[in-house]
């Protein structure tokens, strides 16, 4: 027989009268193999029908449960219950609105982040159906692969110190987003332009260097490399700039 | 309340919504998007393999053309689809795969000189061209006769879905996330658009639109185990299905994986068996070799869920407390190649499961996969029944799959049938105006709300929204899975017939109130009985075994008598679908044949029938050769 697992749960509906913000207990059995995706399903569907949760793929490739597991954001559906205390806490994501309960709405922010990065290849050519394929060299598809890997969970967000100090940063997940059109030959975006989106403080150097964007990714991605990469970019285009100005 | 207007409004953001939006908004109409979540987080995203398509660039796809993937889609789908849709897919997916380069996918391209390759354990080699170094390269997938595969490293739907989501940012497209829509506002004749609720604060909106389509994706969700997000619940297929004037294609045509793992039923690859790797039944016994003395592991996909399912049966599965199981076994295998060649899976057991694939035995079930039934359309994507009514990618039944499909051309089918069929929009919108009654949208909302409010207040009954829901799952897994026959089909459709009185009075427990997941849960139940049903009642009738649709007690291919494709409607007010056929294809360019695998006999058609319909075509003559 498995463990008693006690979950302490955030609770506030902001569509309920009245509902004011407080924490909530549940008991459930453990089960082998038991992730929070089963564990928080059966809590829904045994005992309180009105949690407020989300889950997609439930396989970690599409960052829709990100939560705050014993106080360290994360995926929930590849979290297993085993390698949890028997107690466990579970907030939303801080930065981000809340929808209710555990639930929080990344898809809003993430739209604006595509909208300021613009956040599409900007070229001048068109596309001709007859004619073959602009070719590319393989290392430099897998390299703009690595980059867009990002699921927008928003884990990386939510652990960024300035971003829960301020509202208009655009942190790890957007400056990682610039790299991926950066290294890509088809963007003919220059410097300067990218510049003009990431050169301030809402941007590449509002980043205090706490580094816990890339502690939480659950995808792994090289996040620090990619902010000191556009730093030094950004750095020298900022130089140039101001020489040219003289 | 809220109105919204648009040329064209798309239920579902996964990759054939956003598609057949982009089509649309590249032509000057305004195209609104909606999806229960952000679109990224699409069913799209989580498919790994690649998409089919005949580029012929890599050194084992030398030769390919449409021609040979039309061959291997018809072959594949057991003759069951629609052979002019197979040939619009087979000419367009080459052209669309480039289009998506030059939008910014990353697809991976041909290194030049020699490189290794695995084919069931075995070590090959092969060189690539230098003059195709760069241009788009692709994989091996079964059931092709070519390399064909184009994929970017182990995450093609994540990278496609985040270019074409990019492309609608670019274009402007009104993508609403955490929208769902709730009914199809129609008056008999053409649709009109949709009744939302927002999942957000619970609030109902009301989306007008000149066409309207349905990309929601598939509904694996309607059985216990499946590969499925949590999103494919059947919603779309709900929405076109309840108007009673749309029926369901093929709704008897499931497609089953042998290794989901157990308890989360997320796919672990085929290519552990490819590998070597082996099944063991409760005592850690081997057992494949006794049904397929020949392939064993490496049976079909169908053929292994079916030897797993009747092992099962015969009391060697192992107990759990989410049900029986086999295991699969790859220890044997070594560290080198599980970290290697078979990664993600390991990274699978690790994050999932909490196990070493190295030292422990893997819990695995045959797990429900792809729906090849869905919304029927016509070839150009509309939807039978409803005048501006389309749909495309897994929601429908364009019919390019017929009873099976082909591991790459779901992925590829998304885009490729969002191109076609969002320019078939573009042309109906060009020539089409409308008006919009407003006694039709009052009347739907109306009916919604009541909806609501009767569920969330018991007024018709107080039974538990999720116990309902479980008892259409199991009863779909027990007489409607990759084994059926008639005693178990009938069974199937009786306990449904029980559960569809339960679902028409469940009752909340929960107040309903915000974004309530029970809710949405019970609006939907009804709908995801009759599209249970509407697969039992088909499977009971299709007395004959075709690609996935596997009768026990009819084990023979029957052309003779079901060279044809179910189309359930449900009328107002019944209690059963109404289940009517239409001919398969309207002409063949490859008449009825073998398969070349999976054996089986078949009963041929009339010949004179097959005649008739088939045409002059370069591919009559490949066909025969293989």
């Amino acid at each position: 027989m498995g463990r008693q697992l006690k979950f302490e749960i955030f609770r506030y509906n902001p569509e309920r009268k009245g509902d004011v913000p407080h924490m909530q207990e549940f008991i459930l059995d453990e089960t082998p193999n038991m992730t929070l995706f089963i564990a928080l399903n059966r809590l829904r569907e045994e005992q309180d029908p009105s949690l407020v949760f989300d889950f997609c793929c439930r396989a970690g490739i599409c960052g829709a449960c990100a939560m705050v597991i014993n106080g360290r954001p994360g995926l929930a559906c590849q979290t297993k219950t085993k390698d949890q205390p028997g107690h466990i806490i579970l907030h939303p994501l801080p930065v981000f609105k809340l929808v209710g309960d555990l639930s929080v709405d990344t898809g809003v922010w993430f739209r604006e982040m595509y909208a300021k990065t613009e956040s599409w290849v900007h070229t001048n050519k068109v596309f001709d159906p007859v004619k073959e394929e602009e070719r590319m060299d393989n290392s430099v598809a897998e390299q703009i692969y690595e980059l867009e890997r990002c699921i927008e969970c928003g884990c990386c967000i939510s652990a960024c110190g300035t971003a829960r100090l301020r509202d208009d940063f655009m942190g790890a997940a957007a400056l990682n987003r610039i790299a991926r059109f950066v290294v890509d030959p088809r963007d003919e975006r220059t410097d300067r332009e990218y510049f003009e989106v990431i050169g301030n403080d809402n941007g590449i150097f509002g980043c205090m260097g706490l580094l816990a964007c890339e502690d939480v990714c659950p995808k792994g991605l090289p996040l620090q490399n990619q902010l000191g990469f556009l730093r030094r970019k950004m750095g020298i285009t900022a130089m140039k700039q101001i020489f040219r100005k003289k | 309340m809220q109105t919204f207007y648009s040329d064209l409004l798309v239920i579902g953001a996964g990759l054939s919504g956003e598609r057949v939006a982009c089509e649309a908004a590249q032509n000057g109409f305004k195209a609104t998007c909606l999806s229960i979540v952000p679109a990224r987080r699409s069913h799209s995203s989580a498919a790994q393999g690649g998409m089919q398509a005949a580029l012929g660039n890599c050194a084992k796809g030398e030769g390919d053309n449409s021609d040979v993937h039309f061959i291997d889609t018809v072959k594949g789908s057991d003759w069951g689809c629609d052979q002019e849709v197979a040939r619009l897919f087979a000419d367009a997916a080459p052209i669309e795969m480039r289009r998506l380069a030059a939008w910014g996918v990353p697809w991976n391209r041909v290194v030049p000189g020699q490189s290794f390759y695995f084919k069931g354990g075995e070590k090959f080699e092969k060189y690539e061209k230098e003059e195709n170094e760069g241009l788009i390269t692709a994989r091996s997938f079964g059931g092709t006769a070519k390399w064909r595969t184009c994929y970017t490293s182990d995450g093609t739907g994540h990278a496609v879905m985040c270019t074409m989501d990019n492309r609608c940012a670019q274009l402007g497209i009104d993508v609403f996330d955490k929208k769902e829509a709730i009914s199809l506002i129609h008056d008999g004749d053409k649709c009109m658009g949709a009744v939302v609720r927002d999942l957000r604060n619970g609030q109902l909106e009301v989306h007008l639109a000149k066409a309207t389509a349905i990309c929601t994706g598939g509904f694996g969700r309607i059985y216990k185990a499946t590969t499925n997000a949590v999103i494919c619940d059947g919603a779309g297929h709900i929405l076109a299905h309840e108007t009673g004037l749309v029926p369901i294609g093929n709704p008897e045509s499931i497609q089953f994986h042998p290794t989901g793992i157990v308890p989360t039923d997320i796919l672990v690859t085929e290519g552990c068996r490819g590998d070597g790797g082996t099944l063991l039944d409760v005592n850690e016994e081997r057992f494949m070799h006794i049904y397929e003395p020949e392939k064993a592991e490496l049976a079909s996909r169908d053929v292994v869920s079916r030897r797993m399912t009747e092992h099962m049966r015969a009391g060697k599965g192992v107990k759990s407390p989410y049900g029986e199981h086999l295991w699969l076994d790859i220890r044997h295998l070594g560290d080198k190649h599980i970290s290697t060649k078979l990664r993600e899976v390991d990274e699978i057991c690790h994050h999932f499961l909490g196990i070493d694939p190295r030292t422990q035995l893997i819990p695995v079930r045959p797990t429900q996969h792809y729906t090849m039934a869905g919304i029927r359309t016509n070839k150009d994507g509309a939807v039978y029944g409803l005048k501006g009514l389309y749909s495309a990618g897994e929601a429908a039944c364009w019919d390019m799959h017929g009873f099976n499909r082909l591991g790459g051309n779901s992925l590829a089918e998304t885009v490729v049938a969002g191109g076609i069929i969002g320019a078939k929009i573009v042309e109906f919108l060009k020539g089409y105006e409308t008006t919009f009654d407003t006694k039709s949208i009052n009347a739907e909302v109306k009916r919604q709300e009541e909806r609501i409010h009767d569920v969330t207040h018991g007024r018709n009954g107080k039974l538990n929204v999720y116990e309902v829901r479980n008892e259409m799952q199991e009863a779909l897994m027990k007489g409607c899975f990759v084994f059926r026959n008639k005693e178990g089909l009938e069974e199937c459709v009786e306990t449904l017939h029980g559960t569809m009185e339960k679902a028409r009075k469940v009752g909340l427990v929960s107040d309903g109130v915000g974004a309530n997941h029970e809710l949405a849960a019970a609006m939907k139940l009804e709908g995801q009985v009759r599209l249970a049903m509407c697969i039992a009642q088909a499977a009971l009738m299709r007395t004959e075994s075709r690609g996935s649709h596997n009768r026990e007690d009819f084990p023979e291919r029957n052309d003779a008598e079901w060279l044809n494709r179910t189309l359930a409607y449900w009328p107002e007010g019944a209690d059963m679908p109404d289940l009517q056929y239409e001919d398969t294809t309207p002409l063949f360019e490859l008449p009825p044949g073998d398969r070349g695998y999976g054996g089986g006999k078949i009963i041929p058609a009339d010949e004179k029938y097959v005649t008739e319909r088939t045409v002059k075509s370069p591919v009559t003559e490949i066909g025969k050769k293989k």
